[in-house]
């Protein structure tokens, strides 16, 4: 499989605190991978230094993105390049409509005009994909959502955008096993063998309802075992301890 | 990871074209008794009009500068020419008006928007209305929109019972200033049981530099009636103060309807001292709609009297100030009426060290029992460099009464910031879409014309920051 995303050594720290440390991991095209790890492991602090959020500071390394170096580009611009992140607590912003954000989300990135009418039916069937409430699209961006209602505006953003690769941070925490199914046909209806997917989670729950390629332990910054579906089935037995190093 | 580079202020502004200082005739700059008498001349008025200039001189001159509010030294009415008449008389058809001065309301959008969505125009330029029209379906209705030098010759004993009854000429110092030198400017009545649907618009422009400009307004909405009235204010930059104290009275009568939307774009060397203030009778209702942009400091706080028993009002203002700019907006409202209620919702965007300042009066009188009040007042900060400020003065006087005042001031989130560039914005589309999005529930209130105006306004003055 061609390489999708190439992460080398990277180290990361959030103000004096190190989390990343040394990093590797390679994903393909067509690939689901999936991280998982104790709480403070630094799951989500990988998501958002890939995507150069200015709260994190990389410290070492490289990440390269369908062959581009993208290790200190702005994070609109890693955007452009066709990667998505999916919030684990998505932002709410007043008085601009979740339609018009697409619209806008899609005209940047595609770098083309869209158009109204296209885009209503479009969203309207996804929508319906994840029983979504009809004109929640009209709602101010994530204002007033429930849990359940903001992950799956995620995933819409995220089959609207259509990126090569998505990152969906814990977007199945907090979720109860109807959303998960929802969320995981929203993943399943984006996936091809062009694009790529990378899913942190916490839980096992989702991986029964997705073809899952591999999955990473990550533990204090660093991958420290990588297998296949069968190891989230490990984990959910045994836990993480078997994997810690050291202790 | 980014370090942020601010540039100065652009003064590319669509506003920001001059005309030629070409004028028919410009007073001395100063003033005095015999500059207030010669624009009475000028304007050939009656003679009750000179009495009261004189009177609201001498009132001037007595009253003391504010002591609170934004310090206005740089003021020198010796350096201000208070009356300009343009090259151009009345006119009541665009092609009359003269070329330039056509052209540049035809730059501002006002002939279109005659022709597309309003009931009737004025244009004034400088001192004079250069330009009046109204509906003639409107006219056989008895409505009344002209601009105030006819309205005093057309209209005396209208003008008469009203002028200076809402805003005395004693309510402050600028106000008395307005008064004696007071040039152009709006009268409208409609009568019982008219209601208008399309609006109507006056246009305000100053040209000329170190001039002011002092139109009135007065609007009178009898019985059962209805009107949209909106106000549209903009001068091109010069380097010298130019000033503008203009004064709107509203009467709204007896179950009457007044919808008051006003964009002002000043300069950003302008002092707009303005003000603008409405009487309500029972059962009526007066709503404005501010949207405060540009000049070098505002002090601005239209005022409802909710004099009539279950009258009501609504205020939504936004106000823009970026550098150099002390915007100190706001809302006064007095319940008098029992029942009476109102609603105020005001919000502040500033930048660059721009100073945004709500500042409020509510008052609740003894016999306004059963009344509301709720105020809701949102400052938003795009950087370390600016201020936004509450200064909320409640006066209630009787305990019948639900009144709450919220207040929220906060710097722009950086996480929201995030989240929008992680969807491929770029951090100045980013920060603009968070922006339009805090200020749409006033966009909302103007009609669709004005809110893309208004999105223009906010994305000029968001322009120059760059990530």
């Amino acid at each position: 499989m061609s390489s999708l995303l190439e992460i080398k050594n990277l180290s990361a720290k959030v103000k004096d605190k190190q989390i990343l440390d040394n990093l590797n991991l390679n994903i393909g095209k067509g690939e689901v991978h999936v991280i998982m790890g104790p709480n403070g492991a630094g799951k989500s602090t990988l998501a958002n230094v890939i995507f150069n959020n200015p709260q994190y500071t990389k410290t070492s390394g490289k990440v390269i993105f369908n062959g581009k170096d993208i290790t200190n580009a702005k994070t609109d611009e890693i955007a452009r390049d066709g990667v998505f992140m999916s919030f684990q607590t998505p932002e709410e912003v007043e008085g601009i409509s979740v339609f018009n954000f697409i619209k806008t989300a899609k005209q940047k990135i595609t770098g083309q005009n869209v158009y109204f009418a296209d885009l209503r039916k479009e969203i309207a069937k996804n929508m319906e994909e994840l029983e979504m409430k009809p004109g929640m699209d009209n709602r101010d961006l994530n204002v007033g959502f429930s849990g359940g209602e903001k992950k799956k505006n995620e995933i819409l953003q995220m089959l609207e955008l259509n990126p090569r690769l998505a990152i969906l941070d814990e977007t199945d925490s907090g979720l109860d096993v109807d959303a998960i199914k929802l969320v995981s046909k929203g993943i399943n209806l984006f996936k091809n063998d062009e694009n790529a997917i990378l899913i942190i989670t916490h839980s096992t729950k989702i991986l029964e309802m997705l073809k899952v390629d591999f999955v990473h332990i990550l533990i204090d910054g660093k991958i420290v075992y990588t297998g296949n579906s069968e190891l989230a089935k490990e984990i959910e037995e045994n836990g993480y301890n078997s994997f810690k190093v050291g202790e | 990871m980014m370090s942020k580079t601010r540039l100065d202020e652009l003064n590319t502004n669509i506003y920001d074209f001059k005309n030629k200082d070409d004028y028919a005739y410009k007073i001395d700059k100063g003033l005095s008794k015999e500059i207030v008498e010669e624009i009475s001349r000028q304007k050939n008025e009656p003679s009750w009009v000179l009495d009261i200039r004189l009177k609201a001189l001498e009132t001037y001159n007595k009253l003391n500068l504010p002591t609170w509010g934004p310090n206005l030294d740089e003021l020198k009415m010796e350096e201000i020419a208070t009356y300009v008449r343009p090259k151009a008389d009345i006119k009541d058809k665009w092609e009359d008006v003269p070329t330039e001065i056509k052209d540049t309301f035809e730059k501002l959008g006002i002939p279109k928007a005659e022709r597309e969505y309003l009931a009737g125009v004025g244009a004034q330029y400088d001192s004079e209305v250069v330009y009046h029209s109204i509906k003639d379906e409107l006219l056989s209705q008895g409505v009344i929109y002209t601009d105030f030098d006819s309205a005093i010759r057309e209209y005396p004993d209208l003008v008469k019972e009203y002028f200076s009854k809402c805003v005395p000429i004693f309510d402050h110092k600028f106000i008395a200033l307005h008064y004696a030198v007071f040039s152009g400017g709006s009268f409208v009545y409609v009568p019982k049981g008219v209601k208008l649907e399309m609006p109507l618009q006056s246009y305000f422009r100053l040209n000329s530099p170190e001039s002011g400009q002092f139109e009135h307004t007065l609007i009178i909405v009898d019985e059962g009636a209805s009107l949209h009235f909106i106000e549209g204010c903009s001068a091109p930059k010069y380097n010298k103060v130019n000033l503008h104290a203009g004064c709107v009275e509203l009467f709204v009568k007896e179950n009457a309807y007044l919808r008051y939307s006003t964009i002002e774009n000043w300069s950003k060397n302008m002092l707009n001292l303005n003000t603008k203030k409405a009487i309500v009778e029972q059962n009526g209702q007066v709503d404005w709609i501010s949207g405060s942009f540009g000049s070098h400091i505002s002090m601005l706080y239209p005022m409802s009297i909710l004099k009539g028993d279950n009258s009501k009002t609504e205020y939504t203002g936004i106000s823009f100030a970026g550098k150099n700019q002390n915007l100190d907006t706001g809302f006064k409202v007095v319940h008098v009426g029992k029942n009476t209620s109102s609603v105020v919702s005001s919000k502040s965007i500033s930048k660059n060290g721009g100073i945004a300042t709500y500042r409020s009066l509510v008052r609740i009188l003894p016999n306004a029992t059963n009344s509301k009040c709720s105020v809701t007042c949102d400052g938003l900060m795009l950087d370390d460099l600016s201020r936004s400020d509450t200064i909320p003065v409640n006066d209630v006087q009787n305990s019948d009464v639900e009144f709450s005042h919220e207040a929220k001031v906060g710097k722009i989130s950086e996480k929201a910031i995030f989240y929008l560039m992680s969807r491929g914005l770029s951090e100045e589309d980013a920060k603009a879409m968070i922006v339009r999005g805090f200020a749409n529930p006033v966009s909302k209130e103007l009609p669709m014309e004005y809110a893309v105006e208004m999105n223009r306004l906010i994305n000029l003055e968001l322009e120059g920051a760059i990530g």
